[in-house]
C-alpha cells in the first residue's frame, strides 16, 4: 500500500498541522462540517494573536503616559515652566532624542524590526565590498604564507542570529555525543546506575551561570598559550554541560526499562551483547532517548542567551546585553525583537526535533 | 468415568517417567521452584516429574497462578531453578538458548523491525554460516507457511495482533529448536483469530514434527493439538496432577476432532479435573 504524500500530512507531520486547515479554505475545499474546525484551529489563534497585539499596545501607552508625565513634572521642577513646554512639544512632535524610554509598543518594534533587517543588507553590502577588494590581495598573502585579511567589522542582527545558532548546534552535539553514550552504560549497568547516581543528582539542578564560571576557569588554563578567541569554546561547552541532563537521565531511563519480553527474546535467541545493544535496546528506547533530546535543544536555547552574555559571546545574548548597555532611543524595541525571534527559532527548533523523532521511532503515537 | 479412559489413564501412570532414555526429549526431574517473600519462602513447585517424548505434542493446562508458566520459563531458562533438573535430550540445561524456542504470550516482536527482519534476527544467529540468501530464504519459506508472503516487508507495527503471532510462529520454527515452548500463544486473540491460528500451528508442526510443550486455558485447543494433556495440580506446591493420552490420529483435522466419539469423554474428564 503506498502512501501519497499530500501538504497536510507533511504539515501535520512536522506539527503545523493548522496551516492545511488554512490552506483548504483558500483553495474552497473546506467543507461545512470542518467549519467549526476551521474555526477553533485558525479563527481562534489568529483572534488571540490580535488581542494579545491590542493589549501591548494599550500597555505600552499608559506606560508611556507615566513615564512622559514624570518627565515633564520633573522639568517643570528642576527647570521651569518653559523648559516643561518645550519638552512637551518636543515629545509631541515625536522626535526621538526627547522620548520616554519605556516598554515600545508593537509599531516600534516592528520599525525596529525593519531597521535591523536594512542594517543587516548594508553590513552584508559591505562585507561582499570588503571581501571583492581584499580577493587579489588575499591570494597572494596566502601564497606568501601570510594569513589572509578578513572582514572584522560589526556583525549584523542576522549574522548573530547564526553565530547562537551556531553555538547551540555546537553545545547540542557536545551533550549528545557525552549523555546518550553514558546514558547507554548507566542504564545497562545496575552497578554505574548507583555510582554516578549521587552525580546526576548534585549536578543537574546546578545553574548556567555556574556552569558558566566552571568552564571558564578549566577551558581559560587549557587556551592560556592561544591567542584565539576563547568565548565560542567557553560558551558551547556550558551550552553542552547544562542542557545534557534531560538525555542523560531519559536515555539510562529508556535503556534500563526495555520491554521484558524484548529482552527475553534477545536471551533466547541468545544474541551477543553488540546485538543485543544495537538490534534490541537501542531502537527500543529510541523514543525516549529523543525526548531527552528535545528537551535538551530547547535548554540548551533557554540557557545559551544567558552564556553569551556572559561569555561575551557574539550572538543574540551577547545583542541583547549589549543593547540594555547601550540605552538609544530604540534599544529597549531592539531587545523586544530579540525576545520573539528567540521565542520563534526556540519554537521551530522544537517542531524540527519533533519531526525527526517522528521520522526515526518506531512509536507514532508517544510524540507530541 | 468410562472404561476406555480408565485403561489409557492406568497406561500413562504405569509409562510415566518409565520411557526409554533414547525416546525422551525433555526430561524434568524433581523440579522445584522457591520464591522467596518477606514471610518466608513460597514454594511454586514441588517434586515435578514430567517426560516429554521426541515428536510429541504436550498441551498443559491448569488453574491460573497454579504455577504452569513458572514451569514453561524454567524449561525455556529464563527463571533459574531452585532445585532438581531440567535436561534435554540428557543434557542437563544452563540458561536460555537457541535449541529451545519460545512462543511467547504476547507476540514480543520488534516492533522497529519488519516482519523479515523479526525471523531474520533469530535466524542469523542460529545459521552464521550459511550464505546471506540462504538465510533469507529459511525466513521467507516460514513467513510463507504461516501465510504472510505478502507482508514480508511490513513493520510489525503495522501488523494485526493475530499477523503479529504468526511471525512469532514463523520466527521460533526458523531456527529449528529441538523443543518448541509455547506459552498460552492465543490466549490474547479473538476466538476466530485463534482457530486459524491452531491450524497454521498445527499443519507447520506436522511437518517439522518438533518437540512441543505448550500452555493453555482452552480445553478444546489442549485437546485439538495434543498427544497429551498434562494437568497441574493448583498451588502452592503444585505437581502433575493427571495425564491424559488423546489417541486421535494424525493428521487431525477440527471436523474429525469434534466428531470423533471420544471427544468428549476427553473433555469431560479434562473439566472434571479442573472442577475439583
Amino acid at each position: 500500500m503506498k502512501q501519497s504524500l499530500t501538504l497536510g500530512k507533511v504539515t501535520k507531520f512536522i506539527g503545523l498541522g493548522f496551516f492545511s486547515t488554512l490552506k483548504d479554505l483558500f483553495t474552497g475545499k473546506l467543507e461545512k462540517e470542518d467549519f467549526k474546525n476551521f474555526l477553533r484551529k485558525t479563527v481562534v489563534p489568529l483572534v488571540s494573536i490580535l488581542l494579545f497585539i491590542g493589549l501591548w499596545q494599550m500597555g505600552a501607552k499608559s506606560l508611556y503616559n507615566i513615564e512622559a508625565e514624570f518627565k515633564i513634572e520633573k522639568a517643570l521642577n528642576d527647570q521651569g515652566p518653559e523648559a516643561a513646554d518645550a519638552l512637551r512639544d518636543c515629545m509631541v512632535s515625536g522626535d526621538p532624542s526627547c522620548q520616554p524610554n519605556t516598554l515600545p509598543s508593537p509599531s516600534q518594534v516592528w520599525g525596529s524590526y525593519k531597521s535591523l533587517l536594512r542594517d543587516h543588507n548594508i553590513i552584508s553590502a559591505d562585507k561582499a565590498a570588503f571581501i571583492e577588494k581584499t580577493a587579489a590581495l588575499n591570494e597572494k598573502r596566502v601564497a606568501d604564507g601570510k594569513d589572509a585579511i578578513t572582514y572584522t567589522g560589526r556583525p549584523s542582527f542576522v549574522d548573530q542570529i547564526f553565530r547562537s545558532l551556531k553555538t547551540v548546534f555546537a553545545g547540542f552535539l557536545l551533550a549528545l555525543f557525552i549523555a546518550v553514550p553514558l546514558g547507554i552504560f548507566i542504564g545497562l549497568s545496575p552497578t554505574l546506575k548507583s555510582s554516578f547516581n549521587w552525580f546526576i543528582q548534585i549536578f543537574k539542578p546546578v545553574s548556567p551561570v555556574v556552569w558558566y564560571l566552571l568552564v571558564f576557569m578549566i577551558v581559560k588554563t587549557l587556551l592560556i598559550d592561544s591567542n584565539e578567541d576563547s568565548s565560542f569554546t567557553i560558551s558551547f561547552i556550558s551550552v553542552g554541560l547544562c542542557s545534557m541532563w534531560a538525555t542523560l537521565v531519559n536515555t539510562a531511563m529508556g535503556v534500563s526499562s526495555v520491554d521484558k519480553d524484548f529482552i527475553n527474546v534477545a536471551k533466547v535467541l541468545k544474541l551477543g551483547n553488540f546485538q543485543k545493544i544495537f538490534k534490541v535496546v537501542l531502537p527500543s528506547s529510541l523514543p525516549l532517548i529523543f525526548t531527552g533530546l528535545k528537551i535538551t535543544l530547547s535548554v540548551a536555547w533557554m540557557v545559551l542567551i544567558a552564556i553569551e552574555l556572559l561569555a561575551q559571546s557574539p550572538g543574540l545574548g551577547l545583542f541583547v546585553w549589549e543593547e540594555f548597555q547601550n540605552g538609544a532611543n530604540d534599544s529597549n524595541a531592539k531587545i523586544i525583537v530579540a525576545m520573539f525571534v528567540i521565542g520563534i527559532i526556540g519554537f521551530l527548533l522544537d517542531r524540527l526535533m519533533l519531526t525527526i523523532q517522528n521520522w526515526v521511532s518506531f512509536d507514532k503515537t508517544g510524540a507530541i | 468415568m468410562s472404561t476406555i479412559i480408565a485403561d489409557t489413564k492406568t497406561k500413562i501412570m504405569t509409562e510415566n517417567g518409565l520411557f526409554p532414555s533414547s525416546e525422551v526429549m525433555l526430561d524434568l526431574k524433581k523440579l522445584k521452584k522457591v520464591y522467596p517473600t518477606p514471610k518466608g519462602d513460597y514454594v511454586v513447585l514441588e517434586d515435578l516429574n514430567l517426560q516429554i517424548k521426541k515428536e510429541e505434542f504436550v498441551t498443559i493446562i491448569g488453574h491460573s497462578g497454579c504455577g504452569k508458566t513458572t514451569m514453561l520459563s524454567m524449561i525455556a531458562g529464563l527463571n533459574p531453578i531452585s532445585g532438581g533438573n531440567i535436561s534435554v535430550l540428557g543434557k542437563h540445561i544452563k540458561g536460555p538458548g537457541p535449541d529451545r524456542g519460545v512462543i511467547f504470550q504476547s507476540p514480543s516482536l520488534m516492533p522497529w523491525m519488519t516482519s523479515l527482519q523479526n525471523v531474520m534476527l533469530g535466524v542469523n544467529k542460529v545459521f552464521p554460516h550459511a550464505t546471506r540468501a540462504q538465510r533469507n530464504d529459511i525466513a521467507k519459506y516460514y513467513l510463507q507457511k504461516v501465510g504472510l508472503e505478502d507482508a514480508f516487508n511490513k513493520k510489525a507495527s503495522e501488523l494485526s495482533q493475530g499477523m503479529q503471532q504468526r511471525v512469532g510462529i514463523a520466527r521460533a520454527f526458523a531456527i529449528k529448536p529441538k523443543v518448541l515452548l509455547l506459552d498460552e500463544p492465543f490466549g490474547m486473540l479473538d476466538s476466530l483469530t485463534r482457530g486459524e491460528l491452531q491450524d497454521i500451528l498445527i499443519e507447520i508442526w506436522n511437518k517439522e514434527k518438533i518437540t512441543a510443550v505448550m500452555i493453555t486455558h482452552d480445553v478444546d485447543e489442549a485437546i485439538f493439538l495434543a498427544d497429551r494433556v498434562v494437568m497441574m495440580t493448583s498451588g502452592p506446591k503444585a505437581k502433575i496432577g493427571d495425564i491424559l493420552k488423546i489417541d486421535f490420529e494424525r493428521p487431525r483435522t477440527r471436523k474429525s476432532v469434534l466428531e470423533h466419539e471420544d471427544y468428549y469423554k476427553y473433555r469431560k474428564h479434562l473439566i472434571d479435573f479442573l472442577e475439583h
